[in-house]
């Protein structure tokens, strides 16, 4: 005779609807975990079987690892927090202090993303360190850390975008100092060497294209606003794909030496 | 020959090779004007034709009310400095015995706006420490060169009009616009 719960669980688990979306048994064999992993998105980005020195976490610390998750918590309090922020001069700076005020836990909000883009831009640079130190860039990894790479800068483009939206004089200041030294690029920005060779002028240079104006302003604000939200995490998720696919295709994680 | 080979073949295309190659050409080229003269509008799409900004001049009153205190000038020739129009206007005007001039409060370094203490008789930038004398001239700090000076007029009420769009460096600051003789 069955118990109540193993009739139950017989009836939710031979249901149409349980089977459409679980395509094999739950019982612990070894097939059933491949299958596990195999037959979800999201786990079939992993490996099915790791060495076992892939677990050793001296060796990698997980920085990677954080990073991607602290990526996840600016990518949840980011999304939060643009439903209380307009990025327009009048109301850009308001609307981070109205948030602060206004809104349940805003405060913590406001901070979580903040403090997670800082940690962020440590931690990258922790996990760029540790593929450094253990030599995990060598062949036939070298690729693997030209993708490394733009996701740094796609890191630091991150925080300087989403520096200027509080649109309080820190904020202003610091992208009036670094749009200025786009200026100073050779060829393509107007103060810089070479700039007369293909006539870059602060009306058509690198900065210009920048803040879309001449100074840090309502065009700038809405520029690195839509970068900030959309393009450069568009481009981040992408590179991160590819960046956790080829771990994989290059053999794992590296091995201790 | 090489060229000479190059005709002989294309004379021994069937019809039908000529076509389906003129096709994939022309086909092709059609594919890349488009892509490229995309792309090119895309990046001339982020140059906004037109940029709205506040006017760029402002009156400033007679060249009298410019008038030092007494007649005692610093070690740079300089009787007065006058911040008022720093805050929403980004200029100082300076007062030498013989004439007058507008100095761009925008720092010579990356562009923050330097303040005037008029106790030690210096600019000072926050951002980065560059410090000026009275006249404008860059001596501590990362700043390359001097203040600019700005375009200054008289109208013909007699008031002093400053051009922010003009802009002077070093190499002009004694031409006309530069200053105003008083
Ligand atoms: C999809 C992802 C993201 C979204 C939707 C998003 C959205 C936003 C929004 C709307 C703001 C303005 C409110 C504010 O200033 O707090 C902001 C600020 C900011 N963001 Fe993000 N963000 C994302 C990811 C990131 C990442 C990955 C970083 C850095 C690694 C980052 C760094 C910053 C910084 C430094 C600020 C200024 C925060 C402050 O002053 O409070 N953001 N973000
Ligand atoms: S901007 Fe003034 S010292 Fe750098």
């Amino acid at each position: 005779m069955m118990s109540q719960n193993q009739r139950l669980r017989q009836a939710i688990t031979t249901s149409q609807l349980y089977r459409s979306i679980f395509r094999h048994d739950y019982v612990d064999s070894l097939r059933n975990r491949a299958l596990e992993v195999t037959s979800n998105i999201f786990l079939h980005l992993h490996p099915v079987t790791i060495p076992r020195h892939a677990l050793s976490v001296r060796f990698t610390f997980c920085l990677g690892g954080l990073t991607f998750f602290l990526f996840l918590v600016e990518t949840i309090t980011g999304l939060l927090l643009m439903f209380y922020y307009r990025p327009v001069p009048d109301y850009a700076y308001i609307d981070m202090k109205t948030l602060e005020y206004a809104a349940q836990f805003g405060v913590v909000l406001r901070n979580l993303h903040r403090w997670g883009a800082h940690l962020m831009v440590v931690t990258v640079m922790l996990h760029m360190l540790r593929v450094f130190l253990t030599g995990s860039y060598r062949p036939p990894r070298e690729f693997n850390w030209v993708v490394g790479v733009s996701l740094l800068v796609m890191t630091l483009l991150l925080s300087f975008t989403g520096y200027l939206l509080p649109w309080d004089q820190l904020a202003f200041w610091a992208v009036t100092v670094g749009t200025n030294m786009a200026a100073a690029t050779p060829f393509i920005g107007a103060e810089g060497p070479f700039h007369e060779v293909l006539g870059a002028q602060p009306l058509n240079d690198v900065r210009f294209l920048l803040l879309g104006d001449m100074k840090v302003g309502s065009n700038a604000l809405l520029r690195f606003y839509v970068l900030h939200c959309v393009g450069l995490p568009l481009f981040a998720i992408v590179a991160m794909m590819v960046h956790f696919w080829r771990v994989r295709k290059d053999g794992g994680i590296s091995r201790p030496l | 020959m090489e060229s000479t080979d190059r005709v002989q073949k294309l004379l021994e295309l069937t019809r039908r090779e000529l076509v389906s190659r003129g096709l994939a050409i022309s086909g092709w080229s059609t594919f890349a004007a488009v892509l490229g003269t995309g792309g090119l509008e895309t990046v001339r799409f982020f140059y906004p034709r037109v940029v709205y900004q506040p006017p760029s001049t402002f009156r400033i009153g007679p060249a009298d009310g410019f008038a030092p205190n007494g007649d005692d000038s610093d070690a740079f020739g300089v009787l007065l400095v006058d911040d008022r129009w720093k805050s929403q206007s980004r200029f100082v005007v300076v007062r030498e015995r013989n004439r007058i001039y507008a100095l761009s409060a925008r720092c010579a370094h990356l562009g923050c706006t330097v303040n005037w203490f008029n106790d030690l008789r210096i600019f000072k930038c926050p951002c980065h420490g560059s410090e000026y004398h009275s006249n404008g001239v860059n001596f501590a700090g990362p700043a390359p060169r001097p203040l600019d000076r700005l375009r200054i007029t008289v109208n013909l009420d007699g008031q002093l009009v400053v051009d922010t769009s003009v802009t002077y460096g070093p190499d002009r600051f004694d031409i006309d616009g530069a200053f105003v003789s008083v």
